[in-house]
């Protein structure tokens, strides 16, 4: 059974956003869908969450219907804009999601102290996520995403906006992650930079799938898009 | 309800509670607000308005204590619309994401959210009634055991029609202009400032608008409540107008009606 498998996938707003978009994702790989601006990326992800409803295509999410209970109950989002309470502390954000998930309170400690562990952000627990830096937000939403221990996690865009070194310590936190823990993840970018020697890179342009390989070389992509976009 | 359904609205309720506490400022505004209209236009009005015989009080009655039902109503009026701000709020800063892609069914977060916005609001119509009590309006004390449900039903549908008018309300600019479309009409247009009878004699339109407003229902349930009684057609008909509005609201939020917009923007 795929992790994720989306069949013949179109929508459009007043537009078409997605044409024809196909591929699946097996268990424990760590997939790059890589994309311009406005390529479908955030169309593609609000469809695998159910946050809108399917025009056309299939979308199965471990086996599931989308938009299903338990497609969701498996599922770890870091959607591109930041969706976190500003006035609440780390710590209440996070037992927030973990109530949302159905997480008693003693496991919900306990995971949070041990992601934020993790995210580096243990001595920010009590501080209010208005007084985080954009890198530590960005950090508190994956520890968010994987507080309930998703098979799935689906990142749209979860370093825009970031420096280099902060950007590439939150995608080698999270490649370390998905292998200690398994987990499948599907990484959302528009910056090639992300992508490393042997990750599987579907290519997303104009709401089409253009290639999907794993010997895409990083420093060959501007080019790439240049080409596909002429 | 299973324990992952009863965690995720107590998660929920404390979310509500924990912004609640952080903005101190909704809270005295919304006692402000009824205790300006209390003292000053109460006052005013006091010896100019005869009440005698209008149910539920007795002969004598003063206008003060027929107005503060109506002005428990003005404050769970504003949290409905404190609930449909939030809830816009949530939609722009991202933050109902987190909320939706929870696995629980979309009417039952859309329920606790609505449930929570109303258990924020009885401290506020309780802290406002205590005020009354010391400014002389004074019902039976069991009259304020009584009025608990009926201010639980109120505020749900006062906030059920919060959540609907969220839901068709595309930008956050754009919510001051709604609110005063919808909270000084509404208000204004009910039994909340006078009785039904006077406006009968007065003016036959506006008080058949008075008598099809749902605010009118919902004050009068409360009004009866506070002093022991039970208003059965007020009651009907905010039960009717919470599942109504509340059945809207889910339909509109379902299928990305709300998303699409912002996506396709």
């Amino acid at each position: 059974m795929s992790a994720l498998e989306i069949r013949d996938v179109s929508h459009a707003y007043r537009k078409p956003a997605l044409r024809g978009v196909s591929f699946s994702i097996e268990p424990g790989d760590f997939v790059l869908l890589l994309g311009l601006n406005g390529a479908g990326k955030t169309t593609l992800f609000s469809l695998i969450a159910g946050l809108l409803g399917l025009q056309q295509g299939s979308i199965r999410v471990l086996g599931h219907e989308v938009g299903r209970s338990a497609a969701l109950a498996g599922c770890g989002f870091v959607f591109q804009q930041s969706a976190l309470d500003l006035d609440l502390t780390v710590a209440q954000s996070l037992r927030y999601h973990a109530a949302l998930h159905g997480l008693s309170r003693s496991d919900a400690r306990k995971r949070i102290e041990q992601e934020l562990e993790r995210f580096g952000l243990a001595a920010r627990m009590h501080d209010l996520v208005r007084t985080l830096s954009g890198g530590q937000r960005r950090r508190v939403e994956i520890a968010r995403a994987l507080l309930h221990r998703p098979c799935l996690l689906l990142l749209d865009e979860a370093t825009v906006g970031l420096d280099v070194p902060s950007r590439r310590a939150i995608v080698q936190r999270v490649r370390a992650q998905c292998a200690e823990e398994g987990a499948t993840a599907l990484w959302a970018t528009h910056l090639p930079d992300e992508v490393e020697p042997g990750d599987r890179t579907i290519v997303l342009h104009e709401g089409q799938v253009r290639d999907d390989r794993r010997d895409i070389a990083a420093a060959s992509l501007p080019d790439y898009f240049a080409g596909l976009a002429s | 309800m299973t324990a992952k359904a009863l965690r995720c609205f107590v998660g929920i309720v404390e979310r509500e509670f924990l912004r609640f506490l952080r903005q101190r400022s909704r809270f005295f505004a919304s006692l402000v607000r009824p205790l300006v209209w209390l003292v000053i236009f109460g006052t005013g009005l006091r010896t100019m308005v005869d009440l005698s015989g209008t149910p539920p009080y007795g002969p004598g009655v003063a206008y003060e204590d027929y107005i503060v039902p109506g002005l428990v109503g003005l404050v769970l009026l504003f949290n409905g619309m404190q609930i449909a701000l939030s809830m816009v709020f949530d939609r722009e800063m991202g933050s109902m994401k987190v909320l939706l892609v929870s696995p629980q069914p979309l009417w039952y977060l859309l329920t606790c959210r609505l449930v929570a916005g109303v258990i924020v609001a009885l401290p506020q119509v309780y802290a406002f009634l205590a005020c009354a009590w010391l400014w002389g309006v004074r019902p039976p004390l069991s009259g304020y055991l009584y009025a608990l449900p009926a201010v639980i039903l109120a505020g749900l549908m006062l906030g059920a029609l919060g959540l609907l008018l969220s839901s068709l309300v595309e930008q956050l600019e754009n919510f001051a202009g709604v609110m005063n479309f919808v909270i000084f009409p509404v208000f204004f247009g009910s039994t909340a400032l006078y009785p039904l009878s006077r406006l009968s004699d007065a003016n036959a339109v506006l008080a058949e608008v008075a008598r099809l407003n749902p605010f009118s229902h919902a004050v009068e349930l409360v009004r009866f409540a506070l002093y022991g009684r039970l208003d059965i057609t007020a009651l009907v008909a905010t039960v009717v107008m919470t599942v109504v509005a509340m059945a809207l609201a889910v339909w509109r939020y379902d299928s990305g009606r709300i998303l699409r917009r912002s996506l396709a923007a």
